[in-house]
């Protein structure tokens, strides 16, 4: 589904990405771990057109997207969820939703789905009308995943879904995650808890200043010990 | 005559004016967090066009009823002031997006002046009557007197205020716009084409830039091409006293600014003794400006404008 050749950028003569390749293959779940400025979150941000790379090739279902403006991604179902939730604190939990079925235009479906998502977090229902910035942490987050849902993604990258949320709450939201990827959502997923990411994952990449060094299943990369050592605190 | 009320309700004709105007700093500014100088420019160049069209109607015999002729001559302000909105904003600020925020506001001076100088070569520096098309018949009430025309300009600004918050707040598009006002970046995602949002900004605020101008020319039955500096410059004060970037802001900051400066120039002279006449009444808006930057920058209505800026 998703290939990446050879792909480097570069922010200001720094480079943030030094020639990696990813392949993601149609119903998979991978993760891309990788201690903080490893590059993770510009490789995503490359992704979805965010960030334009220095060289290298991003191919979407055999099509290249390497020079796609950023926002004609959702339109082939390349959806991300960004760090920091980015929510639009100043509209309604309702109306950010509905952002994310912007480039829609089949109303009885949007509504469909928005019922769906409110179906998989009540809260947000109850929530509807309230500007988001009031909510909290966990519920923000809720909204974004609801919002990327509402773009029917066909690759969903998620980026530090847990990121200062409570346990409970991060054990809830990746519950979600589990249920989205056993809907037959394709799914890159970025996180900082490596132990976390890869006992959702079906495969791992493991990213170190820039460059991919390690690939294996989720499996063999929790067995791994130096990867123990490094990201799992074991 | 009961002085007060009719300060009142002359301020309430200028302060609707005003919120038409100040609507299109806002708009941008909240996308953007540019002032758009040139925005006063645009509001002249929509009175001056509609003017022309009336007058060349009138020149050829057309024999139509007033406000057919003035809804006419908007008809070509509009479209002209759009594209003239859409142009500046596509020439002079787009390529410098990523710039300094000093270099597009000199940029928007700059535009603000090449404006008003092809606006002279075009009109010349003359001042240009508003064509006496429109019935200006007195109502009186309460001691005080309103025309026709000020009614309509009420009625007017009004209709046009309710259908951009419908516009903003009730449409696909409005959402948009007010996504990509908060976070360009993430809009992107959503599918927004951000350029496009912010043409749009530009392009509806130079259309209530257009009514505004005519309504301004047809209530001092005149318009010369270096009127849109001081009425830019008021409608600016305006939005900056309602909160720079917030919608509701720039209609309150409009009002009340129009109030204020009708009923301080009505006493203005018990109030120096007849050391200074009405026509001073511009020293308001600039103190209201000076007043509001020192205390309270971020405005009546608005937020985090201090420390964006």
């Amino acid at each position: 589904m998703l290939q990446v050749k050879n792909l480097k950028v570069a922010y200001g003569g720094i480079h943030a990405v030094k020639g990696i390749d990813l392949e993601i293959k149609q119903g998979e779940l991978v993760a891309l771990i990788g201690a903080n400025g490893a590059g993770k979150t510009t490789t995503l941000k490359t992704l979805v057109g965010m960030v334009k790379p220095a060289e290298g090739d991003i191919l979407f279902n055999g099509q290249s997207i390497t020079r796609m403006p950023a926002h004609e991604h959702v339109n082939h179902g390349l959806v991300m969820v960004p760090e920091g939730r980015g929510i639009f604190s100043r509209l309604t939990v309702e109306e950010n939703l509905l952002m994310g079925a912007y480039v829609r235009n089949d109303k009885a479906a949007i509504k469909q789905d928005l019922e769906r998502v409110y179906e998989l977090f009540p809260r947000l229902k109850e929530r509807m009308k309230q500007l988001a910035g009031t909510l909290s942490g966990g519920e923000q987050q809720m909204v974004a995943i609801g919002r990327a849902l509402l773009s029917r993604p066909k690759l969903l990258l998620l980026d530090e879904p847990s990121m200062g949320l409570a346990p409970i709450i991060v054990q809830k939201i990746f519950e979600i995650i589990r249920m989205i990827a056993a809907e037959g959502v394709t799914m890159l997923l970025v996180e900082q808890n490596a132990k976390l990411a890869l006992q959702t994952a079906n495969r791992g990449y493991v990213m170190e200043s820039g460059s991919i060094t390690l690939s294996d299943t989720a499996e063999n990369l929790l067995a791994n010990t130096k990867i123990q050592e490094a990201y799992l605190g074991e | 005559m009961d002085i007060f009320l009719q300060q009142i309700i002359n301020g309430l004709v200028v302060g609707s004016v005003y919120a038409l105007i100040a609507l299109g700093y806002t708009m941008v500014y909240g996308i953007l967090q540019l002032i758009n100088f040139a925005h006063g420019e645009i509001v002249m160049i929509g009175a001056m066009v509609t003017i022309t069209c009336i007058n060349f109607l009138i020149g050829h015999n057309v024999n139509l009823p007033g406000p057919l002729l003035l809804a006419l001559g908007l008809a070509m302000a509009i479209p002209v002031t759009m594209l003239l909105g859409y142009l500046i904003e596509r020439i002079a600020y787009r390529p410098l997006r990523k710039a300094p925020r000093l270099a597009p506001l000199i940029t928007a001076i700059g535009v603000s002046i090449v404006l008003q100088q092809a606006a002279m070569m075009i009109w010349g520096r003359n001042y240009r009557a508003f064509p006496a098309i429109l019935p200006s018949d007195v109502v009186e009430f309460g001691g005080a007197s309103i025309t026709t025309l000020q009614i309509a300009i009420i009625a007017l600004s009004i209709v046009l205020l309710i259908g951009l918050f419908l516009l903003i707040e009730r449409t696909k598009m409005g959402r948009a716009m007010r996504a990509t006002a908060q976070s360009p970046d993430v809009a992107r995602l959503m599918g927004v084409n951000v350029n496009n949002i912010i043409s749009l900004t530009f392009m509806i605020g130079s259309a209530l830039g257009a009514v505004a101008g005519v309504l301004v020319a047809a209530n001092y039955d005149q318009a010369h091409a270096y009127m849109g500096f001081m009425i830019g410059l008021k409608a600016f004060t305006a939005a900056v006293l309602g909160g720079i970037g917030n919608l509701g802001g720039a209609v309150l900051g409009g009002i009340l600014l129009g109030l204020i400066e009708s009923i301080g120039s009505g006493y203005l002279g018990d109030l120096t003794g007849g050391f200074l006449g009405s026509q001073y009444k511009d020293i308001f808006a600039f103190l209201v400006l000076i007043l509001v930057l020192i205390f309270r920058p971020s405005g009546l209505m608005g937020e985090r404008v201090a420390e964006r800026a």
